[in-house]
């Protein structure tokens, strides 16, 4: 059978994407983002998955507004990244597993999650940056990927309540696959930060440090808040937060605080690192 | 234009949520920026913009934040960050360009915010 091990969550704002393509690992700026991923090369290298489940939220290259879909799966051989429109270097192709993504949406359609099928998927630096992250020395990706998209994008998005619960519904839909693969969930976006208005740089420490705690021991203490009170304590963008809470919702009730990372800022965001296994 | 959600937001003070109502106000401006995913629509815009926002039916509120790289009037306008971002980026602005432009800071002023948001 397939077995968690567990799950990485990070920010994924495009920044870091330059900074690895003009090297700027040790530049006194981007120093304590990048030293932050030393806690989790360590972990992947004893864990060793297979595959990553990556929950995250696309920005404008995969879906426009026009058919917006509240979750979606891939279920492609292969995923590509693309030109967003704002000078980041593409990435190389991601392998998919077919097989894992349609027992994910059998299992997921099953349990009441009406989620939207992609045989065909463009993925943007929300998939790509904390791959990259995850194995910075190899050139393509060496796991099997499957992308989960969830709308932070155009209001309403799901609420906490509802990701919290889609989440169990994928770490059961992941578990119940036969094979024997070591998987590894994702939560990108995050921490807190805001882009638009005149509001934009807004940071709140106190609120991400409150959410890392949370995720940790009781992460349904999280479906507490409205989207709105995640907008109003994270900002416009922090409300990201909910792919985190999906990550974790997949884990199951008990987990192992493996390492974590806080620091701000990285370009407007305030960027948080964990790393959460699963308990055996 | 879009009627009002059933379900209003929270009043956030110099925050637009994104709802039905600005995704609908925006649909030709977002579309437009959407199209900035290409390389080649990026040339085309700046050979003429004015033709390119006509193309995409953008209305005059649109044309003249596009006109005027008013980031506020582009938001105010039905705009959406994630959006706007790829018309910035032609010009090689960073979210940290646009968060001063919004905030009426220096973009080294708006930098220190960022870095003081640590303390």
């Amino acid at each position: 059978m397939a077995k968690i091990l567990g799950a990485v969550t990070t920010s994924h704002v495009p920044a870091i994407g330059n900074a690895i393509a003009k090297g700027l690992q040790d530049d006194p700026y981007w120093k304590p983002f990048f030293k932050g991923w030393e806690g989790v090369h360590q972990w992947l290298a004893q864990t060793k998955p297979d595959v990553a489940v990556v929950v995250y939220n696309d920005h404008g290259l995969q879906f426009f507004l026009d058919k917006l879909p509240t979750f979606a799966v891939g279920a492609a051989p292969e995923y590509r990244n693309a030109d967003e429109g704002w000078g980041l270097p593409t990435l190389p192709p991601y392998r998919g597993n077919t097989d894992l993504s349609w027992h994910m949406i059998e299992s997921l359609v099953a349990d009441e999650f009406d989620i939207t099928t992609c045989q065909e998927m463009v993925v943007d630096h929300a998939f790509t940056l904390p791959l990259k992250l995850m194995w910075p020395a190899l050139d393509a990706c060496p796991v099997a990927t499957v992308p989960v998209a969830v709308n932070t994008v155009q209001h309403p998005l799901p609420t906490p309540t509802r990701c919290y619960k889609f989440g169990r519904a994928l770490g059961r839909a992941i578990a119940s696959y036969p094979e024997d693969l070591k998987v590894v969930l994702l939560g990108t976006g995050g921490l807190s930060h805001q882009l638009d208005g005149p509001r934009a740089g807004f940071i709140n420490k106190a609120f991400d440090a409150l959410c890392m705690e949370k995720l940790v021991g009781d992460p349904e203490a999280l479906t507490r808040y409205s989207i709105d009170d995640l907008v109003e304590q994270a900002g416009t963008q922090g409300v990201e937060v909910i792919n985190w809470l999906i990550a974790r919702a997949a884990l199951g009730g008990t987990v192992r605080e493996v390492h974590r990372n806080y620091h701000i800022p990285i370009s407007n965001t305030a960027s948080g690192i964990m790393v959460l296994a699963n308990a055996a | 234009m879009g009627s009002r959600p059933r379900y209003a937001h929270r009043d956030i003070p110099g925050t637009t949520i994104f709802d039905g109502v600005q995704a609908q106000k925006g649909y030709a401006l977002n579309k437009m920026c959407y199209s900035f995913n290409s390389a080649e629509n990026r040339a085309a815009f700046v050979a003429d913009e004015e033709a390119y926002c006509k193309k995409y039916g953008l209305n005059a509120e649109q044309r003249t934040a596009i006109k005027e790289r008013d980031v506020l009037g582009l938001i105010a306008a039905g705009g959406n960050v994630y959006y706007l971002a790829k018309f910035a980026g032609i010009f090689g602005l960073s979210v940290q360009d646009l968060g001063a432009l919004q905030t009426g800071m220096s973009v080294e002023a708006f930098k220190q915010k960022l870095l003081d948001a640590a303390k």
